[in-house]
């Protein structure tokens, strides 16, 4: 098996955090993933018009990227690249025509099928690594921690590239591997409003607001999620929800890798609580996990 | 309101062009608004994606361009997989963007975006925004 | 005296006896022109006069960018007209200019940062990774790489990638997003160029010493000498020998350096 890994834009500069302790954890897992060579943006949404393949050109020509690097597995972090990708895998897999007039249009690239798996990371851990063998290497249990599992969309829906039939079984699964106690809340799957935030502001902090709140009140202490956009607008938009009172409290939230690389050991230099909102760095003093930061930029 | 249904008003071409765009059958739709109770914008939604559903069946083309749904749309197929009827709404919302965004207009002006949303902004929030708001 | 059979307007005025002509279609319409020459030469022969769209004439100022297709060919080809050699039947126009989106800014105040080119230029997040601004470029860069990784925030890697661009805007020309790439990457440059790429130690050294004013006097000793005597001069000067073996070789005179 041979493992590609595809970054996405976001994840090189504003979710530099996601990157850095995904990649210092599989290192410490021994999993050698690879960067692409060369890759372009994915597109981050996938187009739903029946006649409109111009923009599944993007995430193909990255797949043909990862068969051209003789890889089998393209695995991703950011669960908008994941959704997008594994997307436009399945029309070039399963759709004849489709496939073939996106081929004939990239004369310049290797023709494709749908030779290539996608895998989001979390996915990738539980199926290639194991929960048995993680939790073995798990140094730093996360004790007392309660951690609730926002997924959004792109990880489960639609339905031929979700992750899991039912959302909640997984990233359940990788806490309570880390040793986390897992906390079940109603809204992990609402979607946080996406790219909303651009043309519908208003509309995106309504539904964040109801996210949290509902987080909260099922007990959690901290969110994690892996995608770069739900970040965002669930950080951004606390201090103002904070004032109108739709929420009660501060969520910290967190990209689930760096859980994963706190669990492993690693230290502040792979986990990023540098790169991380003001409540979520105290929440992790209050566990006392060290967020000295010197040095460790550049 | 008070809305007139008469062959002069309900437009086929457009009913027809709906179908084929987002390759769904609109016409399946029984009104239940389950769309609606998923819908994660519902909160600040004038017109609920049922009763844009059922103008849709009436080709109330010229209505349905005027109001704001398919753009509150986040594309987040919780109606999709909800739907009773099997129908993927999230489909249908872009074909009633599509159909606008074609002709040269766009929602969102990339150009007039203030310069701090765009340097705070995560990539993927342009670059998805962009593609379902521009033309 | 008898006249040459053609006379051209380009600097190949005369035709060598014998020359063979071809057709070509420019905006449409049927000329037949030598067949060795380039594109702007066989417009100037053609009876076009350049008044602008014609700049270097040596493949680098970008200003005569031109489409052109073969007959029974969809497909769309670029070339300079002052490179490329015309064919039969080949059907022309130019292009040189293409109203992409400029920016302006102050370069002593933007930051050589990401963010700051994504502020400037926000339709970069149009792209759609079609490829056609590649396609399109006679110059072989690779833009949607440069454009990708200005996506991705590598200023340097976009800078480099776009090192070979001549402005000729072909690539705007082509793209379904409406960016304005080269304009973007003009910028990445300018950024890398000013903050980002290593300053040579040498040159900063040399600089200091101009500024102290080390030269000057040699400079006034040249002012006013006269012509024979700087003749004279450049003539006799010390040179480095051809081929040598680098840093083996130093003049006798180093009060210059």
């Amino acid at each position: 098996m041979k493992v590609s890994y595809y970054p996405g834009c976001t994840l090189k500069t504003k979710a530099k955090h996601l990157e850095d302790s995904a990649l210092a954890s599989m290192a410490a897992l021994g999993v050698q993933i690879r960067e692409l060579p060369r890759w372009n943006c994915c597109g981050a949404v996938h187009s739903l018009a029946d006649d409109d393949l111009i923009h599944h050109v993007a995430p193909v020509r990255d797949l043909i990227r990862a068969m051209d690097e003789g890889s089998d597995h393209l695995v991703t972090l950011c669960s908008m690249c994941y959704n997008t990708l594994a997307r436009a895998n399945l029309i070039m897999r399963d759709d004849e025509v489709k496939r073939k007039t996106i081929n004939d249009f990239m004369t310049e690239e290797h023709d494709y099928h749908g030779e290539v798996q996608v895998n989001h990371l979390i996915a990738f851990l539980r199926d290639t690594i194991g929960w048995d063998n993680l939790r073995a290497k798990v140094k730093v249990p996360l004790g007392g921690m309660k951690i609730a599992s926002y997924y959004g969309c792109t990880l489960v829906r639609p339905k031929n590239v979700a992750i899991e039939p039912v959302a909640g079984q997984i990233m359940n699964e990788f806490v309570e591997t880390l040793g986390a106690t897992p906390v079940d809340f109603s809204a992990n799957t609402v979607c946080c409003g996406s790219y909303q935030v651009l043309a519908h502001p208003e509309s995106v902090a309504d539904v964040v607001g109801r996210i949290l709140q509902s987080a909260s009140d099922a007990g959690a202490e901290a969110l994690i999620l892996s995608c770069p956009l739900c970040e965002y607008n669930l950080l951004k938009n606390q201090d103002k929800l904070l004032r109108s009172g739709q929420i009660g409290r501060r969520m910290p939230v967190f990209y689930f890798s760096q859980l994963l690389a706190m669990a492993l050991g690693l230290g502040p230099e792979s986990y990023r609580p540098d790169l991380s909102d003001a409540a979520s760095v105290e929440f992790l003093k209050s566990k006392n996990f060290s967020v000295e930061s010197a040095a460790m930029r550049g | 309101m008070a809305i007139e249904i008469s062959e002069k008003t309900i437009k086929h071409e457009f009913i027809e062009k709906i179908n084929e765009l987002s390759g769904q059958d609109i016409y399946k739709c029984f009104q239940c608004g389950t769309c609606g109770g998923a819908c994660p914008m519902s909160g600040q939604m004038e017109i609920l994606p049922r009763k844009i559903m059922r103008m849709l069946q009436l080709g109330m083309a010229q209505s349905i361009s005027e109001l704001e749904t398919g753009w509150e749309c986040a594309s987040c197929h919780s109606c999709s997989v909800n739907c009773p009827r099997g129908i993927d709404l999230a489909r249908v919302m872009e074909a009633v963007r599509l159909l606008i965004l074609r002709k040269n207009i766009n929602k969102i002006e990339p150009s007039r975006l203030p310069e701090d949303v765009v340097r705070e902004l995560p990539q993927i929030a342009l670059v998805a925004g962009f593609r379902k708001l521009t033309s | 005296m008898s006249a040459p059979k053609q006379v051209a307007t380009g600097d190949r005025a005369i035709l060598p006896e014998g020359a063979r002509t071809i057709p070509i279609f420019v905006m449409g319409k049927r000329y037949e022109v030598p067949e060795t020459l380039t594109i702007m030469k066989a417009m100037e022969y053609a009876g076009f006069k350049f008044l602008r769209g014609a700049g270097c004439r040596g493949g680098i100022c970008g200003a005569c960018p031109t489409v052109y297709r073969k007959e029974g060919d969809y497909k769309l080809y670029f070339g300079l007209a002052c490179q490329t050699v015309v064919e039969p039947n080949m059907y022309l126009a130019q292009i040189p200019f293409y109203p992409a989106n400029r920016q302006l800014y102050d370069i002593e105040k933007i930051e050589p940062l990401a963010d700051a080119v994504h502020a400037l230029y926000p339709e970069v997040f149009r792209c759609v990774a079609c490829n056609n601004c590649s396609k399109a470029c006679p110059m072989k860069v690779e833009v949607l790489d440069y454009i990708s990784a200005i996506k991705q925030g590598d200023l340097a890697r976009a800078a480099k990638l776009s090192f070979d661009c001549i402005q000729c805007g072909m690539c705007a020309s082509r793209c379904m997003g409406e960016l304005p790439q080269y304009h973007i990457a003009q910028l990445v440059r300018r950024l890398y160029g000013k903050y980002i790429q290593p300053r040579a130690e040498h040159l900063t050294k040399r600089v200091a010493e101009i500024e102290s004013g080390k030269y000057d006097a040699m400079l006034e000793g040249l002012q006013k000498m006269g012509h024979a005597e700087l003749e004279k001069l450049y003539k006799e000067r010390e040179r480095e020998p051809d081929m040598i073996a680098l840093g083996t070789w130093m003049p006798k005179d180093v009060s210059h350096l």
